[in-house]
């Protein structure tokens, strides 16, 4: 009997290996961000193109990043709670417009909603890559001290918002650091 | 017959067209020559089954163009290759340095293979002690007495 139980044995563990394996998405990439200082920028204003958006400007209260773009098919599956989050729990969310034509960019905010405090124009997709994007959707959180705590790649869920990101906001983002 | 030269001739025009891929220039052919060694070290992450090199999603198209940049800024290798582990982690390099966190993937398949040697030795020197099993005196006698040879004039 115990012949047969370590080879059952190892069979059991490789299943369970694979098994986890399989629910991962490989899409997730863990980010080499987290805890580094968020990659300065100076790109013009989505609504005033003649004003800038910078990192410096971010500086002094934890706020998240969203980079969008008008043809990011997830971008509209998130955008609900996003919404939700600037109108009822007042927080600072920032846009990033990726690679987007702006005429574009702004008749979708007027169609959907605009839930940014200011929405940076990245229409080379260079600020893009500095921020490591390549999966629009994706979300960062930036503490007060402008340090990136947290990223989430892909449309927001309200289960990564109530879990990661509320409780990273609500630690007074980096204060005590 | 002629028809037939203005299809071809359009033919031609149509292939040449200017793409997205618009030739890029190098100062020299080792310098393109990098360029493209680095493109295949690097694994493009919106199809993560291709280099940079094969991939035509828009974001590979725009890393090309990065790192062509600083090919021809005259970065080396390493410089590249550290803007890009920046911002998308050792996952983008198809040979991933080593480290605490790939140590198992550098040398676990060794260890598999040093375990499976050892199963397969104390596997192979059981089977042989089972084989020839130890014998108690009376039978050590019966053995003896069996191949003992047989006594002159003694016949089979």
């Amino acid at each position: 009997m115990s012949r047969y139980l370590l080879p059952l044995l190892i069979f059991g563990v490789l299943l369970g290996l694979l098994a986890i394996g399989l629910g991962k998405d490989p899409r997730r990439v863990p980010s080499p961000f987290i805890g580094k200082p968020a990659p300065v920028f100076d790109l013009p204003q989505l609504h005033a193109p003649e004003q800038r958006l910078t990192m410096e400007m971010l500086r002094g209260h934890p706020l998240l990043l969203n980079v969008w773009a008008s043809w990011c098919v997830e971008c509209r599956h998130e955008h609900a709670l996003l919404m939700q989050l600037a109108t009822e729990r007042q927080v600072a969310i920032y846009g990033l417009n990726y690679k987007d034509p702006r005429a574009d960019a702004l008749r979708w905010l007027e169609e959907w909603g605009n839930p940014y405090v200011l929405t940076g124009a990245d229409q080379d997709g260079r600020v893009g890559i500095d921020y490591g994007v390549y999966g629009v959707p994706e979300t960062f959180v930036i503490d007060a001290t402008g340090v990136i705590r947290y990223k989430h790649i892909g449309a927001l869920t309200e289960q990564a918002v109530r879990e990661k990101i509320l409780p990273l906001l609500a630690d007074g983002g980096g204060g005590t650091r | 017959m002629r028809h037939i030269v203005v299809i071809v001739v359009l033919l031609i025009a149509s292939a040449s067209t200017p793409g997205a891929d618009t030739p890029l220039k190098f100062s020299d052919a080792a310098q393109e020559q990098r360029y493209h060694a680095l493109l295949s070290e690097l694994r493009c992450l919106v199809c993560q089954n291709q280099s940079l090199e094969d991939s035509h999603a828009d974001l590979a198209q725009d890393l090309r163009n990065e790192v062509h940049g600083m090919v021809t800024q005259g970065k080396s290798d390493k410089e590249v290759l550290e803007f890009m582990v920046q911002r998308y982690g050792d996952f983008v390099l198809y040979r991933p340095p080593v480290r605490d966190s790939t140590w198992l993937l550098w040398f676990g398949p060794f260890v598999l293979l040093l375990l499976a040697v050892i199963v397969a030795v104390r596997f192979s020197r059981s089977r042989n002690r089972g084989a020839a099993p130890a014998l108690s005196d009376t039978e050590q006698a019966r053995v003896q007495a069996l191949l003992r040879p047989p006594a002159d004039g003694e016949s089979r």
